[in-house]
């Protein structure tokens, strides 16, 4: 809900705004000073620190698709609260999300991963796309090797 | 000329978005579950947990790129189309990116699922 709310404060707000030009970049900061995209860069804070709380938790592909319900709840509201008309396509857009998101709440919320301590699967930097495991598997095989990393990773 | 500023938009607004999004949920894993880190230790555990996390600050910079970019492309650009696509090809895009960087296990039920919320996006929001 705080996401789609902000989006259409912040839609509001910079309709009011006006067109921004790549040569007028202080337009954006007039912007920002207006109350609909103040307020919705509020709202999309408050999205933010419940999104990053899930996200400690749980996978991405998990939190993710879960956050469109946001969608689905305020085509609700604005269907049954503010009497607006939704045409059959949104009825469709709706029970696609809803089922999209019943999918993946029936599987487990977060992928067990290996120990990094464990033996490294794959050589070091053999990965065609480097990756943040990649890089910890990188930084346990120099451990191994030379008695002690070389930098230390968080 | 304004179709190719809203679209070079939405893929600003997308390309960022999936980096954001990879970033911040890379360095929560790292921050742990807040919940539970919250109850022993405190919120100011917490935040200075996920402040100290330079993936945290990677993220959110990669996240004002989108957010300044979504303000470019709904100047430029209809709500109706800007909104729709650039969170249908997100939803997408971070599959796809989770798959790879975060090596999350995104089976059948997860593409599916993308798949299904990019398309009711793209409807509902259009």
């Amino acid at each position: 809900m705080f996401a789609a709310a902000g989006d259409s404060m912040l839609s509001h707000g910079m309709k009011q705004t006006g067109n921004i030009s790549l040569n007028h970049l202080q337009g954006v900061i007039f912007a920002i000073l207006n109350p609909w995209v103040a307020i919705g860069i509020l709202l999309l804070l408050a999205f933010f620190a419940t999104y990053m709380t899930a996200l400690s938790w749980a996978d991405l592909t998990y939190v993710l698709p879960a956050t469109s319900l946001g969608y689905v709840l305020l085509a609700l509201v604005a269907k049954f609260l503010l009497h607006e008309h939704i045409s059959p396509l949104r009825w469709l857009g709706i029970a696609l999300i809803t089922g999209g998101v019943g999918f993946i709440a029936g599987g487990p919320a977060l992928t067990q991963h290996h120990d990094a301590t464990e033996p490294v699967s794959e050589p070091c930097g053999a990965a065609a796309t480097p990756s943040f495991d990649s890089a910890q598997d990188k930084l346990v095989a120099e451990t191994a090797r030379n008695g002690a990393p070389s930098r230390v990773k968080s | 000329m304004k179709g190719v500023y809203t679209w070079g938009g939405i893929l600003a607004i997308t390309l960022a978005s999936v980096v954001g999004d990879v970033l911040l949920a890379h360095a929560m894993k790292q921050v742990g579950d807040v919940g539970a880190l919250w109850r022993n230790s405190g919120l100011v555990a917490v935040i200075r947990r996920t402040l100290g996390n330079p993936y945290f600050f990677l993220g959110v910079l990669a996240m004002a790129v989108a957010f300044f970019s979504l303000l470019f492309a709904l100047s430029w650009g209809d709500v109706s189309l800007v909104g729709p696509a650039a969170a249908s090809l997100t939803y997408i895009g971070n599959a796809v990116a989770a798959k790879i960087f975060l090596h999350e296990w995104v089976d059948r039920r997860r593409w599916i699922a993308a798949t299904l919320v990019a398309a009711g996006v793209a409807l509902l929001a259009g």
